[in-house]
């Protein structure tokens, strides 16, 4: 961390985005994490694609509950809507915040701790009821916040800082958000801006459960020879298992790709994703083959990365549970609460 | 891509941009943090060091410095880097003779003619008075200090700041011989001085041959000699009403001066648009506050002279045709007369050698300019040296001083029979600022504040007399906050490849987005990678060796680093660090007898 703010300074020829605003306008307040801190990495790689994607920052809200990943919501976009909940608790939130409006964009930043560990059973629902949000989540393989015990994420006969073997195998939130029937989950590493910055796009326009985890270092507890989750580890085993190119509507397809090499996946709002596989018949939309895959590839110790699972049909909380198209703020005061006369009514039908 | 090589002192020097565009390269940033630390007999010292006078410099200096300020790129005003040279003149020790240089009692037996007590003579003596040398300087003047006391006014310089720097390099015990013009370059030769320094300036004003200019000639007057006359309280009077010719600083010194002699309406005649005047903008405003007209677009015709005295001027009205900065073409659109009492003419000057016999060896060129080597201020004729205006034409009191510096080393290298071009190369020395976690001995946090303004006397009061100092200086508050607006340029940013972990910390902190990590490939790959446009090519970019993990390189662009050192509080290996660049530029006391030559210029000993 530093104690000095980073300034704002007025340099000419600063870019605004199509909405007008600089990059400085999608930060937050000054990072309290270690220096060196994957999260940072990812903070600013947030920065980088709403920037990029000029999304305004009243339309964000963003969430988290705790850990040291769950304090990044407070280092971007200054202008969004927060909440900072209850450990592990961060897809209910975000669940009644999107049950009530469903405008806004959601980005939810949890970690290996709160999502994997206290709060796994609230991270398979929010992948179930698919609520359409971001899910990020930072994996650095430890607790950080309590002086870097193994994570459930941690490999097993990963070693720790003070030189222990973990004996336990870890959850992959890859493969566990797959298998709670995902509609869209994608691996990436801090370390890996380009690729990040691209995943964090598609998510935040996939319509539905967007999962991803982003391996995350951590300088303090966990970056040393014997870790699986330091730099120099998830460096020399990264493996893109696809490229992913995001084209924003109304673009044209620029790269050429050869037929068969390549997917093209339309969202709802028209922007594009192009898949270009590096594995020879990987198939970014076959969920038994995705996982077939996952399990061979972790067996070699790699470190699988980029879009590896999407469907866009799958259907999203409001269209399973059918409500309105219109946010509840915008419904008017008199018809969300129509009276105790009403309620009376609905009462006895149910008696 | 080829790794910066840092350990040419150039490098880190360019970076500090006042200390580069300095001609003397004073040390900016280090005396702006002695100030800021109420050291401020030490900041004077180090001033000195590098610019000799800097009392002087401090009020009346053409400032290179500014206009190349970091602080300038952050559509800011530069740090108000002159006038802080002034704070440390102001609240210094009144004694300092302590800090000066010791001078031996037991002389070399070399002894050197210095000609004209002006800036260039006197660096020279500094420099040379330690070593053991000793040394005469003639002055034709009754008083030292050429321009600076003869053209520089003293409600811009006042005498008692000029007497006090003068006289610490005579009282090194200078052999001063004032009103002793030289007349003849061969018998001054014939007194068997072991060198000579030529620092006679450039004494001769530019004529202005126009109808008229004979018969009016009693109310035209010579810009720099007319104020040589007025310096000398020759002449005390000047009609109500004067036309200044020309817009250089020479000009604003005449249009303010006149204004203190008793004129009322002065106006200042510019041939071309604002946009082309030599005058600095801050002595165009200090003439304007005055209320001097600055009239654009007029060029001079012809002097009107009724009944043998002139009444006026005629101008030809000009309009000008400009494409990206340069006229392209003009056209006369109309002619007018503006009456007037007196003319003054300032449209530049040049130096003048009557009193150098041309058949002595020392060879001059078809503009009667003496042939000088740029290094060694050495003339055709071993053994005499020319410096300040009088090597290469007007320039300004800090060029004269760096002139003198290196003058001073040759004419040390003469008299040792060594080879002039054998120079002891620039040395640096990086020292870290770092103190501990987070903490940096200097003030490295980015403060916004706009340049302070300094206070002048009131217009009511400016008039009455000559010597009226015009500029306040800075108050204890003003300086303080105006410190604090430096950059600290030189502590540098310095990049340890082999300790990166390439964590993006640096990267994702900086300010101003000027560092980049990129693959290793040619240079119209690694620019378009930059994060930053690169805005600037005359500024350095500092690569990097490949990093360790994925082979990458760290691309910085200097010029636009603020060396706020965020990138290095956010390293968690200390890849970056933050070190003082400090660097020992040789004077001629640094060159002891035994060093030899060396061939490869190094300097160093065999």
């Amino acid at each position: 961390m530093t104690f000095i703010a980073k300034p704002r300074i007025d340099l000419p020829g600063q870019r605004t985005n199509e909405i007008g605003l600089y990059r400085r306008d999608y930060e937050g307040v000054l990072s309290t994490l270690c220096a060196g801190c994957g999260h940072d990495s990812i903070t600013a790689a947030i920065v980088q694609a709403f920037w990029e994607m000029s999304i305004p920052p009243e339309k964000v809200v963003k969430l988290s509950g705790i850990g040291c990943s769950s304090k990044t919501p407070a280092y971007f976009i200054s202008g969004a809507h927060g909440f900072n909940s209850v450990h592990g608790r961060m897809p209910s939130v975000a669940t009644g915040a999107m049950a009530g409006n469903r405008d806004l964009v959601c980005i939810g930043v949890s970690g290996d701790g709160d999502s994997l560990s206290i709060g796994f059973g609230q991270f398979g629902h929010a992948v179930r009821r698919n609520v359409n949000m971001l899910y990020i989540i930072e994996n650095n393989g430890v607790y950080g916040l309590t002086k870097g015990q193994f994570s459930a994420s941690a490999d097993k006969g990963s070693k720790s800082k003070k030189g222990s073997i973990n004996q336990w195998k870890n959850i992959d939130s890859v493969s566990t958000a797959l298998s709670m029937g995902g509609s869209f989950a994608a691996r990436s590493f801090s370390g890996d801006r380009e690729q990040l910055v691209t995943l964090i796009k598609a998510g935040v326009k996939h319509p539905g459960c967007a999962v991803l985890e982003v391996v995350s270092p951590c300088v303090t507890f966990n970056n040393h020879q014997g870790s699986t989750k330091s730099y120099s580890y998830t460096r020399d085993h990264y493996h893109p298992a696809s490229q992913t190119d995001f084209i924003p509507p109304a673009t044209e397809i620029k790269a050429t790709y050869a037929e068969g090499e390549s997917t093209i996946v339309e969202l709802h709002d028209g922007s594009k994703l192009l898949l270009k596989k590096t594995d020879e018949g990987y198939d970014a939309t076959n969920r038994s083959r995705v996982l077939r895959y996952l399990e061979q590839q972790r067996a070699r110790g790699e470190v699988v990365t980029g879009l590896l699972f999407i469907n866009g049909e799958l259907p999203e909380m409001h269209q399973i549970y059918g409500t309105s198209h219109t946010p509840l703020k915008d419904i008017g005061f008199e018809k969300l609460n129509p009276g105790s006369e009403v309620l009376a009514k609905l009462q006895s039908r149910m008696r | 891509m080829e790794p910066t090589k840092t350990n040419n002192p150039d490098y880190y020097h360019k970076v500090v941009d006042c200390q580069w565009a300095c001609p003397a390269h004073t040390d900016v940033p280090e005396y702006i943090r002695k100030i800021a630390q109420g050291e401020f007999t030490e900041a004077y010292m180090q001033n000195r060091e590098s610019n000799v006078f800097p009392g002087i410099l401090g009020r009346v200096c053409d400032r290179p410095c500014e206009p190349a300020c970091r602080r300038g790129r952050t559509n800011e005003a530069p740090v108000a880097i002159c006038r802080l040279k002034r704070v440390a003149a102001d609240h210094r020790d009144e004694d300092i003779k302590d800090h000066l240089p010791v001078i031996p009692e037991q002389k070399n037996g070399k002894r050197i003619a210095l000609i004209g007590a002006g800036c260039a003579s006197l660096a020279v003596a500094n420099d040379l008075m330690p070593v053991g040398y000793e040394c005469t300087i003639f002055e034709a003047l009754p008083e030292p200090g050429g321009l600076m006391r003869s053209n520089i006014p003293s409600f811009r310089l006042p005498a008692q700041v000029l007497n006090e720097e003068i006289g610490y390099i005579v009282d090194m015990g200078a052999d001063l011989k004032l009103n002793h013009p030289i007349e003849s370059m061969k018998d001054l030769l014939d007194e068997g001085y072991h060198a000579v320094f030529v620092g006679t300036g450039a004494p001769k004003g530019k004529e202005l041959n126009l109808p008229g200019r004979e018969e009016g000639g009693a109310n035209i007057h010579i810009g720099i000699t007319w104020l040589e006359s007025v310096a000398f309280g020759h002449l005390e009077t000047i009609g109500k009403r004067v036309l200044i010719i020309g817009v250089g600083n020479t000009a604003m010194d005449c249009c303010r001066t006149s204004l203190r002699l008793g004129a009322e309406d002065v106006k200042v005649m510019a041939r071309k648009p604002r946009e082309f005047f030599k005058a600095s903008d801050w002595e165009l405003e200090d003439a304007e506050e005055e209320n001097v007209e600055i009239i654009v677009n007029h060029s001079p015709k012809e002097f009107i002279v009724e009944n043998g005295r002139l009444t006026g001027m005629k101008f030809r009205q000009v309009e000008y045709e400009i494409e990206y900065g340069r006229i392209v073409n003009q056209m006369t659109t109309a002619e007018v007369i503006v009456p007037c009492d007196d003319v003054i003419l300032a449209i530049g000057q040049d130096n003048a050698f009557p009193w150098i016999e041309r058949d002595l060896g020392i060879e001059f060129d078809q503009w009667e300019v003496p042939i000088v080597d740029k290094t060694t201020f050495e003339s055709t004729l071993p053994g005499v040296f020319f410096g300040g205006d009088s090597a290469f034409g007007p320039k300004n009191i800090i060029w004269a001083v760096e002139h003198g510096h290196q003058a001073a080393i040759s004419i040390h290298r003469h008299c040792q029979g060594k080879d002039l071009h054998d120079r002891l190369p620039v040395m640096m020395n990086l020292s870290s600022r770092k103190m501990g976690m987070h903490e940096w001995s200097f003030s490295n946090d980015f403060d916004p504040a706009a340049r302070r303004k300094m206070k002048h006397v009131e217009l009511s009061q400016r008039f009455r007399d000559l010597t009226t100092e015009v500029e306040l200086g800075f108050t204890a508050e003003q300086a303080q906050q105006e410190v604090e607006r430096c950059l600290n340029c030189d502590i540098q940013t310095v990049f340890f490849d082999s300790l990166c972990i390439e964590c993006d910390a640096c990267l994702d902190i900086c300010p101003t987005q000027c560092l980049t990590m990129t693959p290793d490939t040619d240079m119209d790959a690694v620019l378009s990678h930059m994060k930053a446009p690169r805005r600037n090519k005359e500024q350095m970019l500092l690569i990097s060796e490949p990093l360790k993990q994925t082979a990458r390189i760290m691309v910085k662009d200097e010029n636009l680093c603020l060396h706020c050192s965020l990138c290095a509080e956010r390293c968690p290996t200390a890849a970056w660090d933050m070190k003082k660049a400090l660097f020992k530029f040789p004077r001629a006391i640094d060159y002891k007898d035994d060093v030899h030559n060396c061939p490869d210029h190094t300097g160093r000993n065999r």
